[in-house]
């Protein structure tokens, strides 16, 4: 232990982990937000883990996507996941305006900022008005429906009859699990999307009252951010394990 | 002081949210409410001590808890007056309920492992310590912190409120498997005991991820100048690791339980197939209840780290202290630490190897369990060199911490046996396993937590603990926790297994009646044990004695703040740190200990 060298002089403290200094030259709110958001991560891979299990366990008769979400809004004919594309667009669009609201606050640039979060926001409601109509046309299902066996609790046995979409104990497309799953994890990155536009709106109403002038930064505005490109990029995985998979 | 609040970011805002100047002068212009410093307090002694109070109420239930199973376990059938006093219609004429022994063990572990071990253990010396020994002013966000602890009591009130259903607590075992979690019918426990224990879990992990975040965050950015992350203290990177094991494993507890809110509530299969009750169908179908384990135990192996790894961090420093030794194998220790977190995320299969696991993957489990063995035998044999001719002074905390090598030895023994999935075939749900994990986590844990109490007792309430309590309260802990555990081991080689109600019904087991008599006769002594800590505790914190500066003459930064906690740790600027912790007995110095505050003497060699 004491072959150490001389260092009576040596000087510490004057590196990155040598004490005084934050290592990563970032805020501990920034720091703790990027902390929180690895572990939200871990939360959607419990999930979407369990959610390969059973894809896996029952491929035979699990839907594909392409036939479930096949409707786009004032045309009748069927395009596979053409809507959903759009959302996962416009979602994807409002991480840009998100990027350019931080930049604005970077310069200060009040009007900027305003501007962009606005459009961010805008863009937040968009995709969770979508999902909502998504939610809307996996719930109503085909007017031909399918034929499934359904446990009738009265009975108390499993009935054959014609069902049509989806809840939480059945489902039209195929494995009433997919359901399960579909309903559970775009809900709950849905309620993160939603949380995500109450906070900006938030953030937006504290900007427009000027406070981060005077406190004479927007770190406020890049925290939220980071929260919201978080979302973002989960979503691209939600919809790679929902549709593309 | 002003270069350290402002290096910390890019100069443009200060980055702790505090203002540090004003530390520089009187701080007695701070007025504080009774509220503001006693209830809504963001001051991390005051959460410290807030954590430690109800962890130690929490600890008084559970406590009374087993000692009630074990009245059972130990005489069964007989009746006990004491009993119907507090379990009233659950113990009718003073004999055990089978559904409330059930409850019993359930909540019993609940609050060992969640509310004192997690909660309690790092709430508590995370809290007090962190911001003492890293050299700051207070956590990261004081905010964030206060909201911990408040969660923290909101989920520990939930748990204590379910304890009053008609229905019972919840009773399906700590490890709440599906699907007698799952269905509201399955038995009564799972009805609104279980909802209110998810509710009170889902909150607690709410709890522990602000207060994990704090930490990590206070740590990696408000070490004093000169702290290096080779100069912190063990205690320091054991809670710093404990909190990233938190935050990597409770959000997947939190993702099953939601999964498993969904079964119970709102019909969904995920953990759910093929079930009848009272002969009728059920209408769930292609879940796997496996499923749930898999992601219970990927929490919950971590969790074990959680509980343990604050207790290891508190015997390095006590061990060292109090053998007047540097503690040996500095970098090794750290380093053990974080192999010890790594290896937990990928061991969870061993506590499933009878579930139908492939045999192939039990022995790949078994490989990465048994590697845990090399990180923990570095552990022990460096506690056991630092005592090694060390000039040892006998405190009631380093009883206690010498006490935990020696339980943290006994258990990880028996935890290789337990690690192999063709021993674990015979052994898996016998008393083996109670022996082994209370023996390494639940004892060792609480042990550490007792040394931290006593050590620290003076910089916490600036009195002192009698000593003479303090060492009647170890042997007689140490003597019922081996008087408790050691036997099982036999009956669970004999193959008793856990959580029955009862084993009269196997005249095989009958000739085991009396050891169940014994090891609930030193439950007992131990509890009557735990008394004397008590009294000691909450008389100490009132009319003990009033320490001095420094009692242990110890290195670390906490002990060269005042005695009295002020707002801000140190009245003036915060010292800068010029060497690492555990300089005891270094040759050439004027005493036996050398602050981490002390500048190196000309001519002297930094020790490590």
């Amino acid at each position: 232990m004491s072959h150490g060298h001389e260092a009576v002089h040596k000087p510490t403290g004057t590196s990155t982990w040598g004490g005084g200094i934050s290592p990563f030259k970032i805020s501990y709110g920034k720091m703790m937000m990027w902390f929180f958001l690895i572990s939200d991560a871990f939360t959607f891979s419990a999930l979407l883990t369990s959610y390969g299990f059973y894809r896996h366990k029952y491929a035979d008769n699990w839907p594909v996507a392409g036939d479930v979400f096949t409707h786009f809004p004032f045309y009748s004919g069927h395009i596979e996941l053409a809507y959903v594309a759009f959302m996962t667009f416009v979602l994807i669009a409002s991480s840009v305006t998100m990027v350019l609201a931080v930049e604005a606050g970077h310069r200060m640039d009040k009007k900027g900022v305003l501007f962009w979060m606005f459009w961010t926001i805008i863009g937040g409601l968009i995709f969770v008005g979508s999902q909502a109509w998504e939610w809307y046309h996996f719930i109503h299902g085909t007017a031909h429906g399918a034929l499934r066996d359904i446990f009738d609790a009265d009975l108390g046995q499993w009935v054959n009859t014609i069902v049509h979409g989806a809840n939480l104990s059945h489902n039209e497309y195929g494995h009433p699990l997919f359901a399960d799953f579909f309903f559970f994890i775009t809900g709950f990155h849905g309620f993160h999307v939603f949380s995500g536009v109450v906070i900006n709106f938030i953030i937006f109403l504290m900007v427009w009252s000027g406070k981060f002038e005077k406190t004479g930064h927007y770190e406020m505005v890049e925290k939220s951010g980071l929260y919201w490109h978080f979302v973002d990029l989960v979503w691209v995985f939600v919809f790679t394990f929902f549709y593309l998979i | 002081m002003s270069s350290h609040a402002e290096t910390l970011d890019h100069g443009h805002h200060d980055a702790h949210g505090h203002d540090h100047e004003h530390f520089h002068d009187d701080h007695d212009h701070h007025e504080e409410s009774f509220i503001s410093k006693y209830v809504f307090s963001q001051d991390h002694k005051m959460i410290s001590k807030q954590f430690l109070v109800t962890a130690v109420f929490m600890g008084i239930l559970a406590m009374m808890m087993s000692i009630f199973f074990r009245l059972q376990l130990g005489w069964p059938g007989k009746s006990f007056p004491i009993l119907e006093t507090f379990l009233g219609k659950w113990a009718p004429g003073g004999v055990l309920a089978p559904d409330m022994y059930l409850a019993l063990v359930t909540i019993h572990g609940t609050i060992m492992v969640f509310f004192v071990l997690t909660g309690g253990l790092s709430g508590t010396f995370s809290n007090l310590l962190i911001p003492f020994q890293i050299g700051a002013r207070d956590m990261a966000s004081g905010f964030l912190n206060m909201l911990s602890y408040w969660f923290f009591l909101l989920s520990s009130v939930i748990m204590v409120i379910s304890l009053f259903l008609e229905t019972g607590p919840a009773s399906g075992g700590w490890t709440i498997y599906p699907p007698l979690s799952a269905l509201p019918q399955a038995m009564p426990g799972s009805g609104m005991g279980m909802t209110l224990w998810l509710v009170s879990m889902a909150i607690f992990i709410v709890s522990s991820l602000l207060g994990s975040l704090n930490y990590i965050v206070t740590v990696v950015n408000l070490r004093v100048k000169g702290m290096s992350m080779t100069r912190l203290p063990l205690t320091i990177w054991a809670f710093l690791v404990t909190a990233i094991l938190g935050v990597l494993s409770f959000p997947v507890l939190f993702a099953a339980a939601l999964l498993l809110i969904f079964d119970r509530s709102f019909g969904t299969s995920f953990y759910l197939s093929d079930i009848y009750i009272g002969g009728q169908a059920l209408e769930h179908t292609g879940g796997s209840p496996i499923l749930f384990q898999h992601l219970f135990w990927f929490l919950g192996h971590p969790e074990v780290y959680i509980v343990l790894l604050p207790a290891l961090g508190l015997t390095s420093e006590i061990i060292s202290t109090n053998a007047r030794k540097p503690i040996f194998g500095y970098k090794a220790m750290i380093g053990s630490i974080l192999v010890i977190a790594f290896l937990s995320f990928i061991v969870w299969g061993h506590h499933m190897f009878i579930t139908g696991m492939n045999p192939f993957l039990g022995s790949v489990f078994t490989f990465t369990t048994l590697l845990v063995a090399i990180p923990s035998a570095v552990k022990v044999f460096n506690y056991i060199t630092t005592l090694w001719k060390g000039n040892i002074v006998f405190t009631p905390a380093m009883l206690f911490a010498v006490g935990l090598v020696s339980t943290f030895i006994t258990g990880g023994l028996t935890g290789i046996i337990l690690g192999d999935s063709a021993l674990d075939i015979n052994i898996h749900d016998t008393y083996f396993v109670v022996a082994h994990f209370h023996i390494v986590m639940g004892a060792s844990a609480i042990f550490g937590m007792f040394a931290g109490v006593y050590h620290w007792f003076p910089r916490m309430y600036g009195k002192m603990m009698n000593k003479q309590l303090g060492f009647a309260h170890f042997w007689l802990t140490i003597v019922s926790v081996y008087g408790v555990f050691f036997p099982m081991h036999f009956l669970g080689l004999a193959g008793i297994p856990r959580r029955y109600y009862t084993n009269t019904e196997f005249a095989l087991f009958d000739s085991f009646s009396d050891i169940n008599a014994m090891i609930s006769t030193f439950a007992i002594l131990g509890a009557i044990a735990q008394c004397l800590f008590l009294f000691n505790f909450f008389y100490s914190i009132f009319k003990g004695a009033k320490t001095k500066h420094n009692p242990w003459n110890a290195n670390t930064m906490e002990w060269t703040a005042p005695t009295e906690h002020i707002h801000g740790n140190w009245p003036g600027a915060i010292p800068e740190v010029h060497r690492w912790p555990y300089d005891y007995s270094k040759p050439g110095m004027p005493e036996d200990f050398v602050q981490q505050t002390v500048p190196l003497q000309n001519g002297e060699v930094e020790s490590h």
